[in-house]
C-alpha cells in the first residue's frame, strides 16, 4: 500500500524539482497532514479559550485602573463585602435547586412519555421541547411580561381564585423562586430527551422479570430504571450544573440581580461590576470564583464520559 | 415440564391478564393527563408572546383578560418590520450565524477527522481537551476576552470592539468544542473498512474526507450546523459585553437595550420582537427535529 502511495506522489512531481517532492511527501505524510487539519482548532482553543483564562487570573491581581499590581487586594476587598456573600449563597441556591427540580420534573415527564403509544411520543416530546429551542433570552422577556408588576397574567388568574396580588420579582423571595421557575421551565427538557432516551435503551426483560418477582411500580423504578440510567443521570446532572451555575441570561433579564442584589449570581454580578462599572479587575476575580465548583464538575463528567466510551 | 406449568397458570393468567391491562389503562391516562400539564407549562410563555403580539398598545393597557385576544391587529409586526433598526438587527443577527458556522464547520470537521481517524502524538490528549473546553462556559471568559480584544485594538489600531465582526472571532468558542466532539463519536463509528477501501483506491485523505467521511456522517454534520446557528442566534451574554452602538447589536441584545426604554414596556412590539427572533430556531426545530434531538443527546454522551 505504501508503496503504491510513493509510486503515485513519484509520478505526480516527476518534472518538479527535489525539494518540491520532499514537501509533496512531508504534505503526504500522515502526521503532517492531521496536525494541519487539527491546527485551526489548536489555535482557537490556545488563543481564545486558555490564554483569556490565564489572562483573567493576571487580570484579577491588578488594581482599577489596572495599573498596578495589587496581589489578593481584590480577594481581600470581595471577602470584606456582604454582598459577595450573599452572591454565593445565592448561586449555591439558585444552582443545586435548579438542577434538582429540572432533573425531578425531566424524569417525571421522560417516564410520561415512555408509557403513551410509540405513535404519540413524538407529538409529545415536540411539544415538550420547545422551552429548550426558543432562545432564552427570548423566552424569558415572556416571562418578565408573565411577571408584570400591574399586568401579570399570573397574577389575574389566581385573583380569580382570590390569592392575592404576587410580587414575583418585586419582593426578595419571589424574585429567587421565579428565576429558577424560569431556568427550570428551560432545563427541563433537556433533562426530559436525555432520560427519554436513556430509558429507551433499558431492556424490556428486566422489567418483565422484576413484574413476574412481583416488583411494584417503585420497586422497578428504583430497582431496575435508576441503577440502569445511574451514569446518564449523572452525567446530565453535572452539565446541567455546570451551565445553571454559570447562568446569565435569566437572571439578567428577569431581575437584573434585584431586587436590593438578592438575585445577583456571580456572572450576573461580575458583569455588572466588571463591564457596567468597569472595574475589569474586579470583575475578573468575581467570576473565577466560578472555577472550582465547575472544575470539580468538569472532572466527573470526565471520568464519566470516558467510562462511558470504554464500555461502549 | 414447562408445558406443565403453563397448562397450570391458564386460568389464572386471564384474569390476572385483564387486570394488568385494566391497570394499563389507567397508567395510560394519568400519563396523558399529567403530559397535558406538563405540555401547558412548557407552551404557556410563547402562546403568551402570540397573544400579546396580536393586540394593541390601547388593549394591553385596558388590562382586559390577559389571555384573549378581543381585537387582534397586526400592526406590532407591520411597525417592527418596518423599522430599519429591527431589520438591522435580524440582518446582523442572520450575518453572524451564518458566517459562526461557517467557520465553526470548516474548523471542526477536519480536525474532528483528525482526531477520530490519524492517530498521532497527543490526540487523545487534545480531544479530551477539546471536551473540556466544551464545558468551559461562557460567563468565565468574557472579561478577559473584552480586555484582550480592547489592547488589541489600542496595539494595532484596529478597532474591533463595538463592530458585530467581533463576534465572529467570539462564538467559534463556544460552538467549535461541542460540534468538534460530536462530529469525532460521528466519525468514529464509521467502519475502517470504508476508508481503507478509499486509501487503497488511491484516494488521498482530504478525497477520503470529502468524499467518504462527509456523506456518511451527513446527519451528524446536520446535527452539529444545527447546534452551532442555533447556540449564535440565542447568545446573549457577548453581544452584550461587545456591542453597544444600536447599529452594531444583534437581535437579542437589541430587543432588550432598544425596545426596553426607561419605565415604558410597549409590551406589544417587545413580545412581537421576540417572537420573530424566536422564530428561526423554531422553524428549523420544526422541520428537523431529530436532527435537532440527536444533536442534543450527542453532547453528552461519547458518540
Amino acid at each position: 500500500m505504501a508503496d503504491v502511495a510513493f509510486e503515485q506522489s513519484r509520478i505526480a512531481s516527476a518534472g518538479g524539482v527535489r525539494r518540491r517532492t520532499s514537501l509533496h511527501n512531508a504534505l503526504k505524510r500522515k502526521s503532517t497532514m492531521a496536525f494541519l487539519m487539527t491546527l485551526p482548532l489548536i489555535l482557537l482553543i490556545l488563543l481564545l479559550v486558555v490564554y483569556p483564562a490565564f489572562y483573567a487570573v493576571h487580570l484579577a491581581t491588578l488594581n482599577k485602573s489596572m495599573a498596578r499590581f495589587v496581589g489578593f487586594g481584590n480577594f481581600e476587598f470581595l471577602f470584606k463585602r456582604e454582598t459577595f456573600w450573599l452572591v454565593v449563597k445565592q448561586s449555591c441556591i439558585f444552582a443545586i435547586s435548579a438542577v434538582f427540580f429540572k432533573a425531578l420534573i425531566g424524569f417525571i415527564v421522560a417516564h410520561f412519555v415512555h408509557n403513551v403509544p410509540a405513535k404519540g411520543q413524538r407529538k409529545w416530546r415536540g411539544m415538550l421541547l420547545v422551552p429548550w429551542v426558543i432562545p432564552p433570552a427570548m423566552s424569558t422577556l415572556a416571562w418578565l411580561w408573565l411577571f408584570d408588576p400591574s399586568y401579570s397574567a399570573f397574577n389575574y388568574t389566581l385573583s380569580a381564585f382570590g390569592i392575592g396580588p404576587i410580587p414575583w420579582t418585586g419582593d426578595a423571595g419571589w424574585a429567587r423562586f421565579s428565576v429558577i421557575l424560569v431556568n427550570i421551565w428551560y432545563g427541563a427538557p433537556f433533562f426530559m430527551i436525555m432520560y427519554l432516551a436513556a430509558l429507551k435503551s433499558v431492556p424490556e426483560q428486566l422489567y418483565e422479570a422484576a413484574a413476574i418477582d412481583g416488583a411494584n411500580w417503585w420497586q422497578r423504578i428504583w430497582y431496575v430504571t435508576l441503577p440502569m440510567m445511574r451514569n446518564i443521570i449523572a452525567i446530565t446532572a453535572l452539565f446541567s450544573l455546570i451551565v445553571t451555575f454559570a447562568n446569565f441570561d435569566i437572571v439578567r433579564i428577569l431581575t437584573s440581580g434585584g431586587p436590593l442584589d438578592h438575585t445577583h449570581i456571580f456572572a450576573t454580578w461580575a458583569f455588572r461590576v466588571g463591564i457596567e462599572g468597569s472595574d475589569i479587575p474586579l470583575g475578573a476575580s468575581v467570576s473565577l470564583f466560578m472555577v472550582p465548583i465547575l472544575a470539580v464538575a468538569a472532572i466527573f463528567i470526565l471520568r464519566d464520559v470516558t467510562k462511558r466510551g470504554n464500555e461502549a | 415440564m414447562s408445558t406443565m406449568a403453563i397448562d397450570k397458570a391458564g386460568p389464572s393468567r386471564k384474569v390476572k391478564y385483564g387486570s394488568m391491562s385494566r391497570d394499563r389503562t389507567w397508567a395510560l391516562r394519568w400519563s396523558y393527563f399529567f403530559l397535558c400539564i406538563f405540555a401547558i407549562f412548557s407552551l404557556v410563555p410563547p402562546i403568551y408572546m402570540l397573544i400579546t403580539s396580536l393586540k394593541s398598545s390601547a388593549e394591553i393597557s385596558a388590562a382586559t383578560n390577559p389571555w384573549w385576544v378581543f381585537h387582534p391587529t397586526l400592526s406590532n409586526y407591520a411597525e417592527l418590520l418596518g423599522s430599519n433598526q429591527y431589520l438591522r438587527f435580524f440582518l446582523n443577527s442572520a450575518l453572524v450565524s451564518i458566517f459562526v458556522v461557517t467557520i465553526t464547520m470548516l474548523i471542526s470537521v477536519p480536525a474532528a477527522f483528525a482526531l477520530a481517524r490519524m492517530k498521532f502524538w497527543g490526540s487523545a490528549t487534545l480531544a479530551t481537551g477539546v471536551f473540556l473546553t466544551y464545558l468551559i462556559p461562557d460567563t468565565l471568559l468574557f472579561i478577559p476576552l473584552f480586555k484582550m480584544f480592547a489592547v488589541i485594538g489600542d496595539w494595532t489600531g484596529i478597532q474591533l470592539i463595538n463592530r458585530w465582526y467581533v463576534l465572529l472571532f467570539i462564538y467559534p468558542t463556544l460552538t467549535v468544542p461541542f460540534c468538534t466532539w460530536i462530529m469525532i463519536g460521528y466519525f468514529a463509528s464509521i467502519p475502517k473498512e470504508l476508508d481503507e477501501a478509499a486509501i487503497i483506491d488511491g484516494a488521498s485523505w482530504f478525497q477520503t474526507l470529502t468524499r467518504i467521511f462527509i456523506p456518511v456522517a451527513l446527519p451528524g454534520l446536520i446535527a452539529a450546523t444545527i447546534f452551532a446557528f442555533t447556540a449564535s442566534w440565542a447568545q446573549f451574554l457577548y453581544p452584550m459585553v461587545f456591542t453597544t452602538s444600536v447599529d452594531q447589536l444583534v437581535l437579542p441584545a437589541g430587543i432588550i437595550t432598544t425596545l426596553i426604554k426607561g419605565d415604558v414596556f410597549n409590551w406589544g412590539q417587545i413580545m412581537t420582537g421576540a417572537l420573530l427572533g424566536a422564530a428561526p430556531p423554531l422553524i428549523i426545530y420544526a422541520f428537523l427535529m431529530d436532527y435537532y434531538i440527536a444533536g442534543l443527546t450527542a453532547g453528552a454522551t461519547k458518540g
